[in-house]
């Protein structure tokens, strides 16, 4: 179990290099391609995504919280889930989170806060009505190592900075299109013309794929963080069968959420956006920002 | 100054990093464990200070079954004096043992265990028991990466230079995953 959970460290943190050279490559290419210099636009994507990053490392949580309309609860309104973040917090040696409730019948749950000492989890009130005591304890020892890792950090700045380069490449692509073209475009003529031209062409493909590219990768640190925090969180509770059957029951809940929003899909514990009781083909597992949950289950029965 | 030199000099310097290293996972670790411990200590006193309740609440619909409270009440007071970290363990395991007793006398009135006075201290045993369980589980983990670091070579030459010495594992019977606990929420 340590191993995978290393393993899976060692993965995040490539994807974390890969998105920031991402980054820096999306900057640069359009300052090659618009102001016939690269280092300008790698400069500005950097400033873009660092300021943006700091925004939601400050504020993130709390904007998280109220997009999904969580409500701060006290121990003697959900005495039951308040007990468990504490246990699990002592568990895992941090601070107690702090405790919100979603209003929504989906079953589902997410952690946000930019370190174990600035945390929040929260789940929904169907999640509440369906869990056991011990399903709610491999539920909430899942959130807790998103805690503990400070997966919501990697996560937050994963997502601020292949955002700032796929807003850059789109506001670049649309204005290429719209405004017929960028200074070097015009400037270029003569003898270099059609190696330019060709090279030109390649550069605006290669920035309408950039927004796809850094979905991709994005979605592929949410996926791994998942594995992760599943095994980590078996290693809190001590009790992988806690963690599996309330998986199984938000699998087969009904309930599909109302507030299934992209922006904070990566976040929950389930992917919001499934549909109940439908199989997964590869490519929409490309585009999920969580493993299949049969899948998730295998891999705590294997262990 | 000869490659020979250079060598030595690299070697000191390493030795310097390895040192500061390894003591200051010492210390980590001694720290993290106690800490663990004083954990342990804040649960163990809140189920203590649940005990009283508990038994008064329960009194009101089985006042009959005295043998039952005073085991529990002694059990307790014994547990809050009680020495060392075995000692401790000891006096806990009585104390769950009364505990899972008087649960079990609850069960046989419909009427308390309908109480929701009755239903909210349950609520908060139960989630006091975990928490001691999960303190425990902490607590344990770090002793034993600190009785390794102390244990093992090289780490145990500066464990001996500097005085650490190994902890206790705390060891008492989990209450909280055992199937009572079901029983306890009537699933």
């Amino acid at each position: 179990m340590h191993e995978q959970i290393a393993a899976n460290k060692r993965k995040t943190v490539l994807l974390i290099v890969l998105a920031i050279v991402f980054t820096g490559l999306i900057g640069w290419l359009i300052g090659y391609l618009f102001f016939a210099g690269g280092t300008a636009g790698l400069v500005i994507a950097v400033v873009l995504a660092a300021a943006l990053s700091l925004g939601s490392y400050f504020f993130g949580d709390k904007v998280v919280l109220t997009s999904t309309g969580a409500k701060k609860v006290t121990p003697e309104q959900e005495p039951r889930l308040h007990n468990v973040v504490e246990g699990l917090a002592i568990a895992a040696g941090v601070p107690k989170p702090e405790v919100y409730v979603v209003p929504e019948m989906a079953p589902n749950a997410f952690a946000t806060g930019r370190d174990p000492q600035h945390s929040s989890i929260a789940v929904t009130q169907g999640l509440l009505q369906i869990m056991d005591r011990v399903e709610l304890e491999g539920v909430i020892g899942h959130e807790m190592s998103h805690v503990l890792d400070r997966d919501i950090l990697i996560g937050t700045i994963v997502a601020t900075v292949v955002g700032a380069a796929i807003l850059l490449s789109e506001i670049f692509t649309r204005t290429w299109f719209w405004g017929g073209g960028g200074r070097r475009n015009n400037n270029s003529g003569g003898d270099a013309g059609v190696l330019g031209l060709i090279l030109f062409a390649v550069g605006i493909v290669l920035l309408i794929l950039a927004p796809l590219a850094g979905q991709l990768i994005k979605l592929s640190v949410s996926r791994n963080r998942e594995y992760l925090a599943d095994a980590q969180g078996v290693l809190l509770t001590r009790y992988p069968p806690g963690l599996i059957s309330a998986l199984q029951k938000i699998a087969d809940a009904p309930h599909a959420m109302r507030a299934a929003n992209n922006a904070t899909a990566h976040l929950w514990l389930e992917q919001p956006s499934r549909v109940p009781g439908k199989d997964t083909s590869t490519i929409e597992r490309l585009f999920s920002t969580h493993p299949p949950i049969q899948d998730r289950i295998k891999r705590l029965q294997e262990m | 100054m000869g490659l020979a030199g250079w060598i030595v000099i690299a070697v000191v310097v390493l030795l310097v990093l390895w040192t500061i290293y390894a003591f200051n996972r010492l210390v980590k670790y001694r720290n993290r464990t106690d800490e663990g411990w004083a954990q342990i200590d804040v649960q163990l006193r809140r189920r203590y200070d649940l005990i009283p309740n508990l038994v008064q609440t329960v009194e009101g619909y089985a006042a009959h079954e005295r043998e039952t409270f005073e085991e529990v009440t002694k059990a307790r007071s014994r547990a809050e004096s009680a020495q060392g970290v075995a000692g401790q363990a000891d006096a806990e395991n009585a104390v769950s043992s009364g505990l899972r007793q008087l649960l079990a006398v609850a069960e046989n009135y419909p009427d308390l265990k309908a109480n929701a006075n009755f239903l909210a201290l349950q609520e908060e045993l139960t989630g006091t028991e975990s928490k001691i369980a999960y303190a425990r589980q902490y607590y344990n983990d770090q002793v034993r990466l600190l009785n390794t670091a102390i244990q093992s070579f090289p780490s145990s030459v500066l464990a001996n230079m500097f005085h650490f010495s190994p902890r206790e594992f705390f060891d008492i019977e989990d209450a909280v995953r055992a199937p009572v606990q079901v029983d306890f929420e009537g699933q």
